[in-house]
């Protein structure tokens, strides 16, 4: 009789235990445990890059069965093929479902099913003390089905992003992760940020410097700022994409504004060829010649004209404008500055 | 008003304050004996740690003692430079002399005696194939020059992958099967020890990846596997500079994720056994095979000459074969033009933004550094000079030395043999009579009905055919008997190895005459001299003998059963009924 309420008890807790364990499931035991449940959910991805310090390789994840997977909106993405390597070695070709930039966020589709994945129904939030774990594909230390890399570390802070890549400051401005491990480091953006227990927290942001210190930021996205985005792009009720996206930046100068006229932008992408170089322009002093390609325009891949224009947008007077062009198979640098006051449209 | 409330304000602050420690004050008992336990592991991972440095202070990194005779275990790069001689400190505050024994600029591992102490503290040896990720380790060592009595700087974090390849940068060196860590490593930790939560060393810290921001650790430092450098322990205690393997094949993966034979040298073991273009392979030393990587991986922490199983598939149908490893390098690439080992070349171009390049030992010590008056001392300590003998292609030959004629010792013992015309006479497990003659001219073979004969001066042949050389064997075993350091153009202790690959483990020596080599084998449990395979050209295959009995005749101690192998297969057994000697007639 007196071992009632004791028995009473643990049929509660273990009902309990149940409940939880079916609402939020209880991944791992150990941190070993912890790791072998994430690692499959984690991929590995191949694509733009592989020239001037631009990694061709990044990090994502795995949110569905049947292969939608989030990485992060990046250079990487930038090439007719993205590759994406599984946990167990498998290699599949990647569509771009969409991309939301100021989220710092793209979805991307394999064909596969039967997939290991994070719910994110079940992704949680942690504040500042909590002790993390994050995965990555950091220096592509990992090929093939070789396990991507983890790491250890404790939520320092919980504040607004303000961060500059380069010279331009970033879009997203909402709440990080800021992480005590040097979790930012090549290749390594798009990979996840989890509890100790494996439960999903964010995703691993680009390499970025803060706004005020210009030190690198050891950051993570909160998994919350991009749920919604996410469930669009995946269901299609996402209208933004990656066409429309040279409306909202800004449209500070043209090529024009530095001497370079581009050959006729004909094709979705039209290769970035200088067609002519103006008398007494900037681009002629510092050597610019017709028929140079522009690959590159401070540090970006330039794949097309409008590539080059969107860049040109985004300076500011009296900015640096590094230019990069390929000429008779070799690579030539030359170093223009905008204009001090923005051009009269 | 103001003042008053200032007042209050510092007082509600010190309320405030007392009330959270007095929270914080209940910590978990578990929590507290966990960091008891570390504190203690802590302690005594620290006292085998060490410091390197040239005589100067300068240079330097780490490196941990792995016996209490003073054995240690260090980076190929952080002694490189330094000289012979060098100085290690301990925690115990004190600076010990260490001489050089031997070096592996491919693994970038390098073994030094510590001198003056039979009784050092040394490090538990762990097994790194255990290695999981996320499991808890400690890096301790000497970054940056922190410590100015020793005290080793540790810090702490979880394995962040397992089996990593680490591809050669820009020189020999080669990370493979590599352990990445979170736990900071920098400059200076080079060559220190990697251990895991229970205090045992796991690896040999060595590499990082530094990239775009400067010399220090951004997250991802490598280890070199203690198994790897287990393995070359005793190739390391030889002396020499070691040299790691190839199979004679390359490999690559296909799109189904298989991986197969690229490239095979014709004259590879491999190639003999059978092992083609296109074949795939399933298992290398035991482990599964699913990617190139994990095949270098294998490849890199085996020394070469040892035996490896390898199982291939063509045509759906499985081949296991037992393989040979080959040197990956010549002579002449492991030793520079002007061998003195071990001021080795420095690799050239190697600057400090080199992404994931190997670090380079941590910079000099400033004039008045509290530690420079250490160091004050004269290249080479009188009173161990000895204990360094330079000679081409080692890095200390008397360790060589000493442990040649260690091992040899068991063959000196068997007795005086006169350099005559010997004669072997016997019945084979066939019952056929046979009977050797050797001398210095000839050697022949009568067996039954059949005569089997071979001019010592010409080139060696597969006589009796298909033995692999038993004549060239029974000739080397003469010489071995006789004199071999006379007799043999090149005679050296090599390491150690698992007997035809999954035998006991023996200690190896190595003797050349012309182009025929044998490798005589010492079982390491007992010193027992047990037999020797004879190549009669460098890559055929070897003619096998091992020694099942031995017998007292008169004063010597000869075979009184030897198996006579080739291929791994037995090809017959020989008792000897008499062993008798002519003397040389002037």
């Amino acid at each position: 009789m007196t071992n009632r309420p004791i028995l009473m008890l643990r049929t509660v807790g273990l009902l309990i235990l149940l409940a939880s364990g079916v609402c939020r499931p209880l991944f791992a035991q150990s941190t070993r445990e912890t790791i072998d449940v994430v690692l499959p959910r984690v991929v590995k991805i191949f694509g733009a890059g592989g020239v001037a310090n631009l990694e061709a390789y990044g990090s994502g994840f795995l949110i569905s069965s049947d292969g939608h997977l989030v990485t992060v909106w990046s250079h990487v993405l930038d090439a007719d093929v993205v590759t994406v390597v599984l946990d167990d070695g498998r290699r599949f070709e990647a569509e771009l479902l969409g991309a939301e930039p100021t989220l710092e966020l793209a979805v991307l589709k394999i064909d596969a099913e039967g997939l290991p994945h994070f719910d994110l129904s079940q992704a949680t939030e942690a504040g500042p003390g909590s002790r993390v774990l994050a995965f990555s594909n950091v220096f592509q230390v990992a090929v093939g089905d070789e396990p991507v890399s983890v790491l250890h570390g404790v939520i320092a802070a919980t504040e607004p992003l303000s961060a500059r890549s380069g010279r331009y400051d970033v879009s997203y401005d909402g709440p990080v992760y800021v992480v005590d491990a040097v979790t930012n480091n090549s290749g390594a953006a798009g990979g996840v940020l989890t509890t100790r227990d494996g439960l999903l927290l964010g995703m691993i942001g680009r390499q970025l410097n803060d706004s005020e210190s210009n030190t690198r930021l050891n950051y993570s996205i909160p998994i919350m700022e991009l749920t919604s985005t996410i469930r669009q792009i995946q269901t299609g009720d996402f209208s933004r994409n990656r066409d429309d996206l040279s409306s909202e930046v800004a449209n500070n100068f043209d090529a024009i504004d530095f001497g370079i006229v581009l050959v006729p932008d004909v094709v979705e992408r039209t290769p970035a060829y200088i067609d002519v170089v103006l008398d007494d322009s900037q681009a002629e002093s510092e050597g610019l010649l017709p028929d140079d390609l522009i690959v590159f325009a401070n540090n970006r891949l330039v794949h097309s004209c409008q590539a080059f224009e969107a860049e040109l947008g985004q300076l500011q007077p009296a900015d640096d404008l590094t230019v990069v062009v390929r000429r008779d198979g070799a690579l030539v640098t030359v170093t223009l500055t905008a204009p001090r006051t923005l051009p009269q449209r | 008003m103001r003042r008053r409330f200032n007042l209050i304000a510092p007082l509600l602050c010190l309320l405030l304050t007392v009330c959270v420690v007095d929270a914080a004050i209940a910590v978990d008992a578990l929590v507290l004996e966990a960091e008891q336990q570390r504190v203690a592991t802590i302690e005594r991972i620290s006292a085998p740690t060490i410091a390197i440095f040239n005589d100067e202070g300068n240079n330097g990194g780490s490196g941990v003692l792995i016996r209490p005779n003073g054995l240690a275990v260090t980076n190929f790069h952080v002694v490189e430079g330094l000289g012979p001689f060098m100085k290690c400190g301990l925690n115990d505050g004190n600076v010990y002399e260490a001489v050089i024994i031997g070096i592996d600029p491919t693994g970038d591992v390098a073994l030094v005696q510590l001198l003056g102490r039979d009784d050092f503290p040394a490090a538990e040896v762990g097994d790194s194939d255990a290695v999981r990720m996320g499991d808890w380790v400690y890096v301790v060592g000497n970054p940056f020059l922190l410590a100015t009595d020793f005290t080793p700087t540790v810090t702490y974090g979880i394995v962040s992958g397992t089996h990593r390849y680490q591809y050669p940068a820009k020189t020999l060196l080669e990370y493979t099967d590599c352990i990445q860590v979170d736990a900071s490593i920098n400059p200076g930790n080079s060559g220190g020890p990697l251990f895991n939560a229970d205090g045992q060393l796991i690896g040999i810290n060595g590499r990082a990846s530094f990239e775009k921001r400067g010399r220090v650790n951004i997250g991802a430092g490598y280890a070199i596997s203690i198994n790897q450098v287990m393995h070359f322990l005793d190739h390391l205690h030889s002396g020499r500079i070691v040299d790691h393997a190839t199979l004679g094949a390359t490999v690559t993966s296909e799109s189904d994720g298989s991986v197969t034979v690229d490239q095979i040298l014709p004259q590879s073991e491999a190639y003999r056994r059978g092992l083609r273009r296109g074949d795939e392979i399933v298992s290398f030393a035991g482990r599964p095979i699913g990617s190139v990587n994990q095949f270098k991986n294998i490849l890199g922490i085996f020394p070469d000459g040892w035996k490896r199983p390898l199982v291939y598939r063509r045509d759906g149908e499985k081949h296991e074969i037992m393989v040979r490893l080959r040197p990956l390098h010549s002579r002449s690439e492991l030793v520079p033009a002007k061998p003195k080992m071990p001021h080795f070349h420095k690799p050239e171009g190697d600057s400090p933004d080199d992404e994931e390049s190997p670090e380079r030992p941590m910079p000099d010590i400033p004039p008045g550094h509290p530690l420079a008056h250490l160091f004050k001392q004269t290249r080479i300590p009188e009173e161990y000079a000895e204990l360094y003998e330079e000679r081409e292609g080692f890095a200390n030959y008397r360790f060589n030395r000493v442990a040649r004629e260690r091992i040899y010792d068991e063959i000196d013992r068997l007795g005086e043999f006169p350099a005559g015309s010997w004669k072997v006479a016997g019945v084979t497990s066939e019952n056929v009579p046979f009977q050797f003659q050797l001398n210095d001219e000839v050697i022949a073979l009568t067996m039954g009905q059949e005569s089997f004969l071979q001019n010592v001066g010409e080139a060696f042949r597969d006589e009796p055919p298909v033995s692999g050389g038993l004549l060239a064997a029974m000739h080397h075993f003469r010489l071995m008997l006789i004199d071999p350091e006379e007799r043999f153009t090149e005679f050296y202790y090599v390491g150690s190895e698992p007997l035809d690959g999954d035998g006991e483990k023996v200690d190896v020596l190595i003797a050349t005459r012309g182009s025929t080599t044998s490798r005589w084998y010492f079982r390491q449990s007992d010193s027992t001299f047990i037999g020797y395979d004879t190549e009669i050209e460098p890559d055929t295959d070897a003619c096998e003998v091992r020694i099942v009995e031995w017998q007292a005749i008169e004063s010597l101690t000869f075979p009184a059963v030897i198996s006579v192998r080739h291929l791994g297969e037995q090809v017959g057994e020989m008792t000897i009924e008499s062993f008798s000697v002519k003397e040389a007639t002037p």
